[in-house]
């Protein structure tokens, strides 16, 4: 019986090992989503194009849609960008962008420069819509659902192995059940 | 040329920064309230950064989550609502006491198993010495007298 | 030319290692002294050729080679002569042959102070080092190489080394803490040596202890420098964070405490000797642990290096092998068979063993504030952060217990203690504990109940210390004689457990009655912090050797009077495009005065938080005298007798070891 309690220790370091490997190559900054399965928080924001004209949560009724978070300031939205015209032009994807932090002649300038794949551009120059979504940084991209509920939000750029293994089995769970 | 004037009040006024509303110091009324403010942001984790809270770090998300603590309290929001609003958005993540709850009762209640488990580790071995009879001699009798020639010119008051 | 003969260097003392790992310990095996007797000179090489290796990668940065990828990524031609060495191990690939310099340093320093002991032990204890040594060439050959070079592009300048780390810091904390890390190493060969060849008796515990002792000392200066070094540097008044790379170096520390004391009973009394052996085991582990959760990204810390799965990949393997192995080892070969030993309720023992219980508590439940987030994560649990509010709440207990036991147990006898008597020994401490902590809280303004636990406990353990000192230095040839004949075993022990007491007290304190104020002050303003006011006169710039600064001028008053003029400032490094708060602090015995410079409000005003921290210096000067206390032990003469040729005396089968002292007072 002692001898047996002596492998105690032994057993406890392999559990331990077993975390730490799983831990590996994770990322620790991405944080899962406090929104996820709560409606969009209501909020009323100017459009980028169109200031003036007042968007509101209902932006987001009726199809699934992503929400992306961008700014000119932000090198990584920089990079996403072509993938994210490639999603809307070639792939019909309804992207709807929250503009961060951000002024309005450097989001044009942006746009000018790279196309603008977004349905819709919401205009969030002091990240109060940011900041009820839990954003903390740029790029982020949510998946929303047709009633306007978060389904899942992704920190860090979209690309081509982010959208087919992330985002994609999210969309069409969203759009199955709508 | 009148409305000049005008026109550049009304140019500055466009010029002006949106962020009225983020303060750039935060001041409080009272000593108790300044203390209750650094104990808030001390507790509350930035969510980028690479551990840090949200007093200590210049990241711009703290100092959004710094504004609404500040908010929040100007507008006599009780502590557990304060950071009840930013585990809300942000998750369980941004708080640095652990929740207690079924999947944390282990790590809370850890000090306590943990003594109380040793104390019946060492009531159990010091019960099993104590049981075991008379005490057999470590040293063997040449052994003995050996420690005793060492010992003889030593000095006779130092203990065990 | 010169790093691809660093890198030459490194894959001999590679070579040379696995000889050590293999050639001795089949010596061992079959007992054959030729091949025993290869051990000293393998070790004595292998050191040689690492400090080779070190020795280039030093020039590379003086001489600014910034062909060499590690020197253009953390040094810069701007950079002061003596940042340019310590920068040699300000980033992962240099900070790794630092710690691989130390391990075969110590293997060298085994190698050297083991002549009394029997050669087959010395060849499985260096093979032991040596299999170490081996495994972590192999990391830094294959995954972390310092010498590699950026050619034909050889950049212009430097990227600089880290503004945060250009500081004395960097020059003193990692060395430290290295020692201490890769001293446990030692400690664990012995164990390891000792589960192969059986011979697990008080000579083993007697061999191990000054190693581990003088390993536990450098731990203990490296932690505090680090905690001094994030206090001045970082500008926020903080001395620990429970940052998991902080835990890590504290989890070695506690476990570490254990085996110091563990080995003593082992020592002298024969008893506790699987409980020892698994300490030692698991002290070195949770060096390693250390070393991985830095490198390996695996958890967030604002100490970490840069995270890459293939480093964290190869030393978990290394971790993992080395602990299973160990384990393994340990559970087939750690003795069952109970040492016919009794010991009483109240013996010294027991305390020992209650001691160890609460340190073993303490680093289990530091280990586990660690790890957890990690294992939810894991088990799709959510995302939680476990950071200080979990630890005051639950770590202070077991500290303040540990103090309490401390305190009586230093009245305990070996095997038996009376009762009674050891209650009316207490009484006085007991009465003058309380009294001062009493004092102490009227005069900081206010009762808290940790502050009282923290506060009592550390009286309680400095009083029972020094009374018995007092008690012991008894003599009828007058005090001073007493005080002399006492070893320095004894004063090393004394020490320790003052300076304990010292840290404990400083932490109770400036953790609940330390003040901490951002005001907003222009020139001329004035604010108050605690019960010094401080008068802002001027902000002005200068320029630095690397760097620009804005820099104010700041009087700090009590009662009327000027007590110091403070000039922190903020730095702008250019190359590496950052920007510093340096504080300057009015430290004191009793206290600090803490003054930085944050934000700009507006055109004249600025942000400037201010801070009163009581007895926040005792926290390292506590540590410091811990430390000496820990040298001046291994300085015991006990460790200096000449043992005569006759090796039966020596073969290690003895309860008693020839030639030392039987019994030390109190150790």
């Amino acid at each position: 019986m002692k001898r047996l309690m002596l492998f105690l220790p032994l057993v406890l370091a392999l559990a331990v090992g077993v975390f730490l490997a799983a831990g590996i190559g994770n990322d620790p900054t991405e944080l899962e989503s406090a929104r996820v399965g709560k409606p969009v928080p209501e909020f009323s924001l100017e459009s980028l194009h169109q200031p003036g004209e007042m968007l509101d949560q209902s932006v987001f009724q009726g199809e699934v849609s992503l929400l992306n978070v961008w700014g000119e300031w932000c090198p990584a939205c920089w990079d996403e960008h072509e993938y994210l015209m490639w999603l809307a032009n070639d792939k019909g994807v309804r992207i709807i962008g929250l503009n961060y932090k951000d002024q309005r002649e450097n989001a044009f300038r942006f746009l000018g420069r790279l196309g603008d794949p977004y349905q819709t551009i919401i205009f969030d120059p002091r990240g109060s819509l940011g900041f009820d979504l839990g954003v903390y940084g740029a790029p982020e991209t949510f998946v929303i659902d047709a009633q306007g509920v978060v389904r899942y939000r992704h920190v860090g750029v979209v690309n081509e192995r982010v959208w087919e293994e992330i985002l994609l089995p999210v969309v069409n769970q969203a759009r199955g059940n709508s | 040329m009148r409305f000049i004037p005008v026109v550049l009040a009304a140019l500055l006024a466009l010029a002006l920064p949106a962020h009225a509303d983020s303060p750039e110091f935060y001041d409080f009324d009272t000593r108790a309230e300044e203390q209750r403010f650094r104990n808030l942001i001390a507790e509350l984790r930035c969510p980028k950064c690479q551990n840090q809270n949200i007093a200590d770090s210049n990241a711009p998300i703290s100092k959004d989550m710094r504004d609404q603590v500040y908010l929040m309290m100007q507008a006599g929001a009780t502590n557990d609502e304060i950071v009840g609003s930013l585990v809300d958005r942000f998750g369980e993540f941004v708080k640095y006491k652990p929740p207690v709850d079924r999947r944390t009762i282990i790590l809370w209640a850890f000090p306590a198993i943990a003594v109380f488990g040793g104390l019946l580790i060492v009531a159990g071995v010091v019960l099993r010495s104590r049981r075991r009879g008379s005490d057999e001699p470590a040293l063997s009798p040449e052994e003995k007298a050996r420690v005793e020639q060492m010992l003889s010119d030593k000095d006779p008051s130092s203990r065990s | 030319m010169y790093p691809e003969l660093g890198q030459l260097a490194l894959i001999i003392g590679l070579l040379l290692a696995v000889l050590l790992a293999t050639v001795p310990l089949a010596g061992a095996m079959t007992g054959r002294d030729s091949l025993q007797a290869f051990a000293r000179p393998l070790s004595a090489g292998m050191f040689v050729f690492t400090g080779l290796s070190f020795a280039v990668l030093t020039h590379a940065f003086m001489v600014d080679d910034f062909s060499v990828a590690y020197v253009a990524n953390n040094s810069n031609s701007m950079l002061p002569w003596y940042y340019k060495f310590s920068a040699v191990w300000g980033g992962h690939e240099g900070s790794l042959l630092l710690w691989i310099l130390m391990l075969a340093g110590w293997t060298l320093a085994v190698a050297i102070f083991s002549r009394k002991l029997p050669s087959v032990m010395v060849s499985q204890v260096l093979s032991v080092m040596g299999m170490i040594c081996v495994g972590f060439f192999l990391f830094i050959i294959i995954t972390s190489n310092p010498f590699e070079r950026i050619l034909p592009n050889i950049p212009a300048d430097g990227r600089d080394l880290n503004p945060l780390l250009q500081d004395i810091g960097l020059i003193l904390h990692p060395p430290m803490l290295y020692m201490g890390y890769v001293g446990f190493s030692v400690a664990f060969a012995f164990a390891i040596a000792a589960l192969i060849n059986g011979k697990l008796d008080a000579a083993w515990a007697r061999w191990s202890r000054p190693w581990t002792t003088v390993a536990w000392s450098f731990l203990t200066l490296g932690i505090a420098l680090g905690s001094w070094w994030a206090y001045y540097e970082l500008g926020w008044g903080g001395w620990w964070f429970w940052d998991p790379v902080e835990n890590a170096s504290l989890l070695p520390w506690l476990s570490g405490t254990a085996l110091m004391h563990s080995l003593a009973v082992t020592e002298k009394r024969g008893v506790f000797k699987s409980w020892t052996v698994l300490l030692a085991i698991v002290t070195f582990s949770l060096s390693l642990l250390g070393a991985f959760l830095v490198r390996s990204g695996v958890l967030t810390s604002v100490h970490s290096f840069a995270n890459d799965p293939e480093r964290g990949t190869f030393l978990l393997a290394l971790l993992g092998i080395t602990v299973v192995c160990s384990l393994t080892l340990y559970a087939f070969r750690a003795p069952v068979v109970h040492v016919r030993s009794r010991y009483g309720t109240l013996s010294r023992e027991t305390f020992l063993l209650l001691n160890n219980v609460l340190l073993v508590a303490a680093t289990l439940l530091v280990a586990l504030g660690t790890l957890y987030p990690l294992v939810l994560d894991y088990l799709n649990m959510g995302m939680l952060s476990i950071g200080e509010p979990f630890y005051n709440a639950t770590f202070s207990p077991l500290a303040v217990a540990a103090g309490l036991l401390l305190g009586a147990g230093i009245f305990s006898r070996w095997k038996k203690t009376d009762g009674g008597w050891m209650g009316r020994k207490l009484l006085w401490p007991l009465a003058v504990s309380i009294l001062v902590t009493a004092a102490v809280m009227l005069n900081y303004g206010g009762f808290a109940p940790w502050a009282f636990a923290g506060v009592f406990a550390a009286a309680w353990v400095t009083l029972a210390t020094v009374w018995d000192l007092w008690d012991k230095s008894a003599s009828r040839k007058g005090r001073w004689h007493g005080l002399k004949r006492q070893s320095r075993s004894y004063y090393g022990m004394v020490l320790g457990h003052l300076g304990m007491a010292m840290v404990m007290a400083g932490a109770t304190v400036v953790s609940n009655y330390g003040i901490a104020r951002d005001v907003r002050m222009v020139p001329g303003g004035s604010a108050d912090v605690g019960d010094y006011t401080v008068v802002f006169n001027y902000i002005g710039e200068r320029q630095g050797p690397n760097f620009t600064a804005q820099y104010g001028e700041f009087d700090v008053f009590l009662d009327g009077r000027q007590v110091a003029s403070l000039h922190p400032e903020k730095r702008n490094y250019p190359v590496g495009m950052s920007v510093m708060t340096e504080a300057d602090i009015d430290a004191g015995f009793f206290r600090d005065v803490f003054v930085a410079i944050g934000e700009r409000i507006s055109d004249e005003a600025w942000a400037i938080r201010l801070q009163y921290k009581p007895l926040v210096r005792w926290l390292w000067l506590g540590s410091l005298i811990m430390a000496i206390g820990g040298f001046l032990a291994i300085a015991d003469k006990r460790y200096r007798i000449r043992v005569k040729a006759k090796a039966a005396a020596s073969s290690g089968e003895n309860a008693q070891p020839v030639g030392a002292k039987p019994s030390e007072a109190g150790t």
